[in-house]
Order: structure tokens, then sequence, then C-alpha cells
């Protein structure tokens, strides 16, 4: 393997590997626009120019492969002039509309000006006109004017999404990204290309002026939004509901996974986190007939295990692959275990919906692996059994977590069930026809609001975390469990998901051998993969 | 002086494929065909010490020495006749007058190259040249000299003539190579290097028109021969591009290294209402221009190059002494600005910068920093970027206000030209 000398570090490292990449192992900070890691190498920004020994013009490190017994040098004052000048030039034409731009905080060009620039400007001259609030589809706009035109976004939607609806227009300073004519940046990757935007050209048309990006925190989650269980962050807010009416959860962002997402997320699971902040269950309800009255968790845990004792086995589970891999254990343990109740079915929430060959899996739950591994599948079979049991008044009760079987079985049938059972559990955070007609409606937690871990299609054990908690009287599903187990006399003495997980290593074959903190991939950040130099949002926590 | 291409420079005719042969065209592909193999051939060229005469210089021999045999992909050829360099206009001359020497040279370089597919690329306002040589090749494969098994000797070889839209970059090898392949004019990473990836992900050999035509001379009279007419390591004559405040503009055909002097007063007549000299650019508007007193140079890529400047495309552009150097330089950075392609940052956003700085200069609003900021961002213009058009924008850049400082402080302090009564070009 070659070895290379970086500002004096040395270094060995695998043939073919760029000068970039082995700087990044050693630490050492080659600033760039145009590269990433995760499409080709296009060499046009020049931001990554260093000295190679024995070669007399400086080399872009993006480019140039290590080879054996180089020596690099990327703090030369000759490299940093350059860079200086570099960043001079992506400067000319741009409009320094930092207080108005989206981007701004989060902006490579502002990062790299006061870590590379630092210059006074000696531009007197007009800039160049170009196309501003582009709607370059439904998800994505332009401002031409902001653009460094480092073709990150049109290599994306070439080499990634493999939709080809970006180019390049025009010659020289008057070069823009434009769609193809008729064509609209519109895939289910486009969100993306915002992501991998080093400055405020591309901006997301559902965070555009939301917040300005310092007043976020992030956390480290996994998308729910399909199988694949891709690695997100949660870009929040707490301290400023007047900012976005509210809401909490500002945007996710795709962070680094190199075996499951890479760099990418689709746009079905990037923006599908409005349900954590819209017509949630804000609180316990008990509802006889057509009166519905909030009461409080104890009463309804009193009143509900009286119905669940009372019904003994006469009663069905409806388990959802939404629930983490702890609430399902906890879930068997004393549904099946404990209460040896024989109609546990696990029944998706959502239909099937779109796949490919990337990352969009057609099952939509994140935990479906996990709920086999188990012990639960789904099985429609099966559920034909519940409605035969129904008719023939051998339920009296059931428990639902989150789906709506209006939706999920047959809404004319359920029509015809409900007022036959004498009482129902609906579990759940969002509001839909089941919590609209179940006797008992415990408001859950959404996925940020709680942790546990989902293994996603491909069999990976993955931990979500806790982002932020849950609304004041929602409570994590695990929590409710054990909660209503102590009412049923049944105790648990976990006190964490954390000891769930580790019962579970011992009692779920599917979970041997793996450690509850060896879970979380932790810190690999999507920017920090991306630019070295640019803190992590959570480095922002101590300004606020 | 023999003449050797612009023997058949005939104004206002073409050689058909019937006047060439009666002229002894197509000998040196049959004495190819007959007398030597590749590998004696590239030795043969390499011999000569013909130059790349697009510009770069990079010896024709070596460069073929380059080329992977052993892929299992084809090998192709591609003629640059895009000629953009403004200042030069040979390969018009060669294509106009005589498309069969290029075919002929094509064919050799084909052979030495095992090349079955050769392209050229013409440029695009090359209207006329591009019927005369398409004409040419018709004219080549209705005789059966292109084709498939040419003469019966078992070679075959297919021409493509490609037009060109117009841009400069795509004169740049590998602009050229995006180009054809049906891309945006925008130069490549290198390396690889064409020679191993080159057209389609194939092993490609890209030479100029001149070049090309001067091969089936060194093959009919030997490469000594050829290699005796120039200078130490610049073999042989080529054509330049003579424009400009001469009496006598053209195209001449003289040994590399023949001094500057001598193209301009011998040559082309001296300076037009013999005027005084004031500059000269020697190689095509990419080259650093010379002052009046710097023209005993001789004009090859190694002396040229000891002067801080190059050969280039021969390009030669006389500049009497009405001219005013801030209104040329405004115009030649107006080229670069409009042909930059736009890929890398210093000479997208550079090009640009240095055209408005100067337009300013020449529209009376000068600042006293200007020329130091211009020398600034030159200096971090050129070698910064993937391809040679910044380096191109640079030289001129450098070496005007380098060379005739007064005259652009005279322009910046007073707000208008130090040549009075300028007959100098439109800005």
């Amino acid at each position: 393997m070659p070895k290379v000398t970086i500002d004096g570090k040395e270094i060995e490292v695998p043939q073919g590997t760029r000068v970039i990449e082995a700087a990044k192992m050693v630490n050492v900070d080659a600033p760039y626009y145009c590269y990433h890691p995760g499409l080709s190498v296009a060499g046009n920004c020049r931001m990554c120019l260093v000295e190679v020994e024995k070669m007399p013009k400086l080399q872009i490190a993006c480019h140039m492969q290590v080879q054996d017994g180089m020596v690099v040098c990327t703090n030369s004052e000759r490299v940093l002039k350059t860079r200086q000048h570099i960043l001079e030039f992506l400067l000319v034409n741009h409009p320094l509309d930092c207080p108005v731009c989206d981007q701004a905080g989060e902006c490579w060009l502002q990062d790299y000006y006061m870590k590379h620039g630092l210059y006074d400007s000696r531009v007197s001259e007009n800039k160049v006109k170009k196309h501003k609030a582009v709607s370059l589809g439904p998800t994505v706009m332009l401002d031409a004017e902001r653009c460094i035109l480092c073709s990150r976004c049109v290599r994306f939607t070439d080499e990634i999404s493999k939709t080809h609806e970006l180019g390049i227009a025009n010659r020289g300073d008057h070069c823009e990204i434009q769609t193809f004519p008729g064509k609209e940046l519109n895939n289910d990757y486009s969100g993306n290309v915002v992501d991998i935007c080093p400055v405020g050209a591309l901006t997301d048309k559902d965070f555009r002026f939301k917040m300005r990006v310092w007043y976020l925190q992030a956390k480290d989650s996994i998308c729910n939004g399909c199988s694949m269980g891709c690695n997100i962050q949660v870009h929040y807010n707490l301290d400023r509901p007047h900012h976005a009416k509210g809401e909490r959860v500002m945007r996710l962002k795709p962070r680094y996974n190199e075996h499951v997402n890479q760099w990418w997320m689709c746009d079905e699971g990037r923006y599908g986190y409005k349900y954590h902040d819209h017509n949630r269950i804000l609180a316990p309800l008990k509802r006889a007939q057509a009166d519905v009255q909030e009461i409080s968790w104890d009463e309804l845990f009193t009143e509900a295990a009286r119905d669940i004792s009372a019904a003994g086995s006469k009663m069905a589970v409806f388990l959802s692959p939404q629930l983490s891999n702890e609430e399902l254990y906890l879930a068997r343990i004393l549904f099946r275990e404990k209460l040896e109740c024989r109609n546990i079915f696990l029944v998706s929430p959502k239909a099937d919906g779109k796949s490919d060959d990337f990352l969009m899996k057609a099952d939509k739950n994140p935990n479906t692996r996990g709920a086999a591994d188990i012990g639960f599948k789904v099985d429609p079979k099966r559920l034909e059994g519940f409605q035969e049991a129904c008719e023939k008044g051998q339920i009296e009760g059931i428990i639902v977590f989150g789906q709506d079987l209006f939706e999920r079985l047959n809404a004319g049938q359920m029509q015809q069930i409900m007022p036959r059972l004498k009482w129902s559990v609906f579990i759940g955070s969002n509001h839909n026809l089941m919590s609209e007609s179940a006797s008992y409606v415990m408001p859950s937690a959404t996925y940020v609001e709680k942790e546990g871990t989902f293994t996603n299609c491909e069999g990976k054990v993955q931990k979500f975390n806790k982002v932020f908690n849950p609304l004041p009287h929602a409570w994590s599903e695990w929590k409710i469990l054990i909660n209503l187990a102590k009412y049923l006399d049944v105790y648990f003495d976990h006190e964490e998901v954390e000891d769930i997980f580790e019962e579970m290593t011992s009692q779920v074959a599917a979970f041997k051998n793996l450690k509850y903190d060896e879970l979380d991939r932790g810190k690999s950040d999507i920017r920090s993969m991306a630019a070295p130099t640019i803190p992590a949002l959570e480095q922002y926590d101590n300004i606020l | 002086m023999e003449k050797l291409i612009s023997k058949y420079f005939v104004p206002g005719k073409t050689f058909s494929i019937d006047e060439y042969i009666a002229d002894g065209g197509y000998q040196a592909i049959r004495t190819v065909f007959e007398k030597l193999d590749s590998a004696s051939l590239i030795e043969t060229v390499k011999k000569s010490n013909l130059r790349g005469l697009g510009g770069a210089g990079f010896p024709c021999g070596i460069k073929w020495s380059f080329v992977p045999q052993n892929t299992g992909k084809p090998v192709y050829l591609v003629v640059n006749a895009d000629e953009g360099e403004p200042g030069t206009f040979k390969d018009k001359y060669i294509i106009s007058h005589v498309p069969h020497l290029l075919i002929e040279g094509i064919m050799i370089a084909a052979f030495a190259n095992n090349v079955h597919k050769a392209f050229i690329y013409i440029r695009g306002e090359y209207t006329r040249p591009y019927q005369a040589l398409v004409k040419a090749v018709n004219e080549a494969y209705e005789k059966g000299y292109l084709g498939k098994n040419i003469f019966g000797k078992g070679f075959g070889l297919d021409i493509v003539v490609h037009r060109g839209a117009g841009a400069y970059i795509c004169g740049e090898e590998t602009g050229l190579l995006e180009s054809l392949e049906g891309k945006q004019g925008r130069p490549r990473l290198k390396p690889p290097f064409p020679a191993v990836v080159g057209l389609f992900g194939c092993p490609t050999v890209i030479n100029n028109v001149e070049t090309l035509s001067y091969l089936p001379f060194i093959i009919n009279r030997g490469a000594e021969w050829f290699a005796s007419l120039g200078s130490d390591k610049n073999g042989g004559m080529r054509l330049f591009s003579v424009s400009g405040h001469v009496k006598k503009p053209g195209v001449y055909e003289l040994p590399l290294g023949i001094p500057l002097r001598e193209i301009i007063y011998t040559y082309a007549g001296g300076i037009r209402d013999d005027r005084r000299l004031k500059a000269v650019v020697p190689g095509g508007l990419s080259a650093a221009i010379l002052k009046a007193d710097e023209i005993d140079v001789g004009m090859d890529f190694d002396q040229l190059r000891a002067k801080q400047t190059m050969a280039g495309s021969a390009g030669v552009i006389v500049m009497d002494e009405k001219t005013c150097m801030v209104r040329s330089l405004l115009v030649t950075m107006r080229f670069y600005a409009h042909e930059s392609c736009g890929q890398c940052s210093p000479c997208r956003e550079g090009t640009g910068w240095v055209h408005r700085i100067l337009e300013r200069i020449a529209s009376g609003g000068g600042k006293s920093k200007d020329l130091e900021n211009l020398s600034d961002i030159c200096s971090f213009m050129g070698g910064t970027t993937i391809c040679a058009l910044a380096d191109g924008a640079a030289m001129p850049l450098r070496s005007y206000p380098q060379k005739f400082k007064e005259e652009f402080e005279y322009f910046i302090r007073h707000g208008k030209s130090m040549i009075e009564q300028g007959e100098e070009v439109s800005a």
C-alpha cells in the first residue's frame, strides 16, 4: 500500500485513494466544495489545491491519487494564498445576501470565508445577474446567483437518482443550473440536492424561511418511513414555537451510514415528519357512547385493566410493525406469556407503497423484520379468524396499537364489530377513526419522542434516540405497557429501554450478543462526512 | 524558401483528388504500406522532430508511442481542425486548398497507430472548408482510397467529418472529445490522458491538421531532411498566420526558428504605412506579447518559451504604434470571458471579472489599485484550472500591462488613451 506524507503526517492508504481522503484520515483539513465522497470527481471548484512535492503546479487533492512516497503540503503560504483567491473568485459574483438567505449559518461560503478568506473585497464591478427564486420542482428552489456551480446536484441526478433532470446552461460566468426543457426536478430523491448544495443556491421549499438554522438542535435517529431504516438526523426547535406555529420537528436530514443509506434519503421519508406535530392525541380519553372525557392515566389504567382482566382470553391485540423491538417484546411477554391471549395480530398501519432498487422499500414500516424476530408476522389469513371470532361473540375487547382498523380491515365489518365489543383500547399518537371510537384512548409518543431499536429489512438492528420529550400527556408505548401491566398484576422491573433490550439479548435469538450502546453509530453526522470543518449542530446548543 | 504545403495555396483553387495525385499525392501512403510497419513509422516521425503544430508543440512521434495497443478497444484518431485560436488561419488554408494532403496525413497516422476510424472535428464557422473537406473525403471513398482494404493492402480506414458549433474551448483536446461525444465542450480532468482513455473511453490520438499534413513530406523525403529544415528539436517548417498591421497579411510557410523580424519585415512586407512597430503577439492570442525590441527571437517552441512567451499556433498578430494597448487587452479579455466554459471557478469568475475591470478602465473609470489587482488576479487564474484556457488568458493579462505599463497607468490616471488619434481595434 502506498505511503503518503501530508503536512508531516505519514499514513499508508489503499491504492487509488485520493489525496483528499488520505488527508481526512490524518485529520488534515483540505477544504472543498465540489468534491463529495458519494459522487464522481468533478474537480471544478479548485478549493482543494495542494502542493505536491516534485510537481510544479498545485494539484487538486480530490482528483490526485496517492502514490508511494508522495509528500503533500496543504498549509504552505502558496496553498493558503491560492485558497484565499479561489474563494475570492467564487464570491466575485455572489450576491452576499446572507441576511435573507436560508443557508446562512450552514453555508460553506460563510464558513470557508471565516476560515480561509478574511480578505477585503476589491470587487467594484457590477455582478452578473442570474435567475432567482426559481422553482425547480415540487420541493426545491434555486437561486442561481448564489450558486458556485460545483455541479454536485447535477452529478447527483446523473449518478444517484439517475433521473438526469439538471444541467448547466450557458458558459463562463453566465453558467446556470437549469432543469432540461420540459423537465422538473421531481424524483423520489430530489431533497438530497439541497443537502449536498454547499451554498444557498438550492433550498428546500418545505424548510425555507421556517427557522434560522442556528436555532436548530439535532439528534441522531432512524427514519421510520419504511423498512430500510435510513439513518437520519432530526433537526428541531423547542425554544421558538412562535417561529413555526408550535411545530417542533423542522426537518429531517440523512446521516451517513455506509451500510444502509450512505449519504441519502428519499423524499417520502424526508417530508414524512409532519404527524409529530399535527393531529396528535393530547390527553388520555375515556369514551362512553358519545360522551368523551379526559381522565388521568391512573384512572384510565385502572378502568382498562378491569375490563382486560374480565375479558380473560376473550380479547384481541393488534400490534404494529411501527413499534420498537423493545415494545413488541414487552407486548409479547405481557399479552402472550402472562395473559395468555391467543388472538395477537401484527397489522401494518400502512398499505404497501412505492419501492425501488435503492432506498425505498414497499413495506412502509420500520420494524416488520424485528416483529418477526420476536414472533409476530403479518398474516391476513389469521385476521379472518378474528372476524369470525367476533361474529361468534368470542371477543369482548380489543387493544389496538396505532392502526386505524377501519382502514386496514374492512371498514363495513369494523363498523359492525365495534358496537359488539364491550370495550376497546387504542394506544396511538395521532387521531384516526379508532381514536374516535375506542372506549379507552391512550396517547403515545411518536418515535422522535422515545428511544428504542428497529430492525431494518436487511436485519440491521439500529437505535433511534429520543429527540425531545413527548407531548405533556403522551407516553412511550413501552412505558404504557409496563404501567398497564402493573394494573394487571404483571410486574416488569425494566426502568430504561436499555434494560428491555438487555433482556431480549438473552431471550430472543436474533438479538443475541448485541450491545445496546454499540448500536448507536453515534456521531456520524452527514456534514461531518461532507465537510470536516463545519461543526455539527449539537455544538450550537451551547449558544442557545 | 521552398514551399511544401503552401505550394498548394493557389488562390481560389481546391486540388481535386486527381490533381493531387498528378502532383505526386498519395505516394507517401503507398510507400508506408509497402515499406514500413507501425514501429518503424513511429520511429521515422520521432526522428523528424515533428512537433504538434496545433499549439502545444508536443513531439508527434512520442505522443504516438504513448498509445496502448493491447486494451482490446479500438484506437481512434481525432483530427483537431477546430482552429479557434484568434490570429490563426492556417488549417483553413490547408483544408480549403488541399484537403487530400490532410487525408493522406490521416492515413499515415492511422497506419502508425493501428487506427481504423478517424474523426475530423472542424470548426463550425468554416463552412466552405467543410464543404471542400467533405467533397475530398467522398472523392477518396469513391476512388477506394478510404474504406475497406485500401489499395488491396488489407488496411481499412473510415473518416467521419464532424462540425463544431463555434466554441473556442472545443479546440482543447478533451473539450473536443466531449463535444464529439455529444456533450458540452468541457475539458476533462487528466489523468487519464486521451492517449489512454479518449474518445468514447478508447485510446485516442489527437493531432492538428497541420501536423498531419506534414507527414507525407516526411515519408517522401525523409525524416533527416525534415528535421534539418528547422532548428534544434523543432523539425521542419510551419505555417505562420500573419495578421494585423502588416502590408501583406497571410499564411507564410517558413522553417521553425526563423527570426520574428524576418517574418514581419521580409515576408509580410513590413508595417502598413511604414509606421513603427509597437508589439507582436507571436503565437496566437494566448501567447504573451512581445515589444518591438524583442522581435529578434527565433520562432520555435523552445526559443519563444525562453522569452516567457510561446510559439503556440503560430498566429502572429502585429500591432503598430497607433494601437492602444489597453483597448487591445480589453478585446482580448472579452474573448476569454466569452469563451470560458465555466467549469473551474478561477477561470469562470476570473475572466469575466478581469474583463469588467478593463471595461471600467477603458470607459474612464480606472482606479489606482487596478493594475495591482489585475496582476494579482492573473497570478491565481493561471495554473489553477483543469485546462489551459485560463493560462492562455493570464499570458496577455500579465504581459500587456507589464510591457506597456506607462500606457496603462496613463489611461487609468487620465481616463483616456495615450494614443491620441487611435485607429485601434474597436472595443
